[in-house]
């Protein structure tokens, strides 16, 4: 069954999607307010996150006994281990352009379903700026 | 600090409910669910024997959002509002992309996924990110915007 690979990743983000949308973290509004620790605190997204990540957490080691996926040859985790300034400076350039709009690259994604003029300037705007810097970077290395 | 339209359990449903999606990737595919890792190999592909999957995510995230709208569950998306000027929404846009590929992964990626793994490096990368954009958070509503 060849499709079922791409039909497993469908579903996949299709509940990612649909966890974005529920948890509202596709409103740039509620990811601001989840920011603004010093002034209209929504703290909303930290449950998201501890919900994504305790059922993770639990999650992820069992599927890790597993010798190999159900559906590919073996896992694909990331294997770098050293803590190097680039990590932290595409932290930094993320974040502030996170806080700046509200935007992380799922919530981009997914306001598609209902995209707007802002929207798709947030997205092709998003789109240059990986394709550029994945350019420059199949250079350097 | 004012606490303000705190929506505990939506968020924590729509938490798990991502937290399951990217199990799920990893026991069907093998793959770790990081938008950006993931995006990224469809705008500039390494590989493009590894495309379908890929497009079959993405179309998943667009296709989740289109299911929560059509469901009419939570609150839906008509109050949505872009929360800067278009100019800034470039900026953002642009950092977003540069960022996350410098830094390889974003809040899902080493957010969700990462931490739950232990991995050091997504706890550097997510304390980076969070830090940041809090900082930039305030300067804009505190001291630019007053």
């Amino acid at each position: 069954m060849a499709a079922l690979p791409w039909i497993a990743a469908l579903l996949a983000g299709t509940l990612f999607g649909l966890g974005l949308s529920v948890a509202q973290m596709i409103d740039p509004a509620k990811v601001i307010n989840f920011l603004d620790l010093f002034g209209t605190w929504d703290p909303s997204l930290a449950l998201v996150m501890f919900g994504g990540l305790v059922v993770n957490a639990i999650m992820t080691p069992l599927i890790l006994k597993r010798k190999r996926p159900i559906l590919a040859e073996h896992f694909r985790l990331p294997t770098k281990i050293e803590i190097d300034a680039r990590l932290i400076i595409g932290g930094i350039i993320f974040g502030i352009g996170w806080g700046l709009a509200g935007y992380c690259p799922g919530p981009i994604i997914t306001s598609i379903s209902f995209i707007n003029m802002d929207i798709l300037t947030v997205l092709l705007a998003f789109i240059v700026g990986t394709a550029a810097t994945r350019w420059v970077l199949s250079k350097v290395s | 600090m004012e606490i303000i339209n705190f929506t505990p359990i939506s968020s924590l449903i729509g938490g798990g409910l991502i937290g399951l999606a990217a199990a799920f990737l990893l026991v069907a595919k093998g793959r770790i669910a990081g938008i950006s890792g993931i995006a990224g190999g469809i705008i500039y592909p390494e590989n493009k024997g590894d495309m379908a999957w890929r497009i079959a995510f993405v179309a998943g995230l667009i296709l989740g959002g289109l299911i929560y709208q059509w469901s009419n569950i939570g609150v839906g998306v008509e109050h949505i509002q872009a929360m800067a000027s278009t100019p800034t929404l470039i900026v953002a846009g642009l950092l977003v992309g540069i960022g996350t590929q410098i830094g390889t992964g974003c809040t899902s990626g080493h957010g969700i996924c990462g931490l739950a793994r232990r991995s050091p490096r997504s706890l550097v990368a997510t304390l980076s990110f969070m830090g940041s954009a809090l900082v930039t958070v305030f300067i804009v509503r505190h001291l630019v915007g007053g």
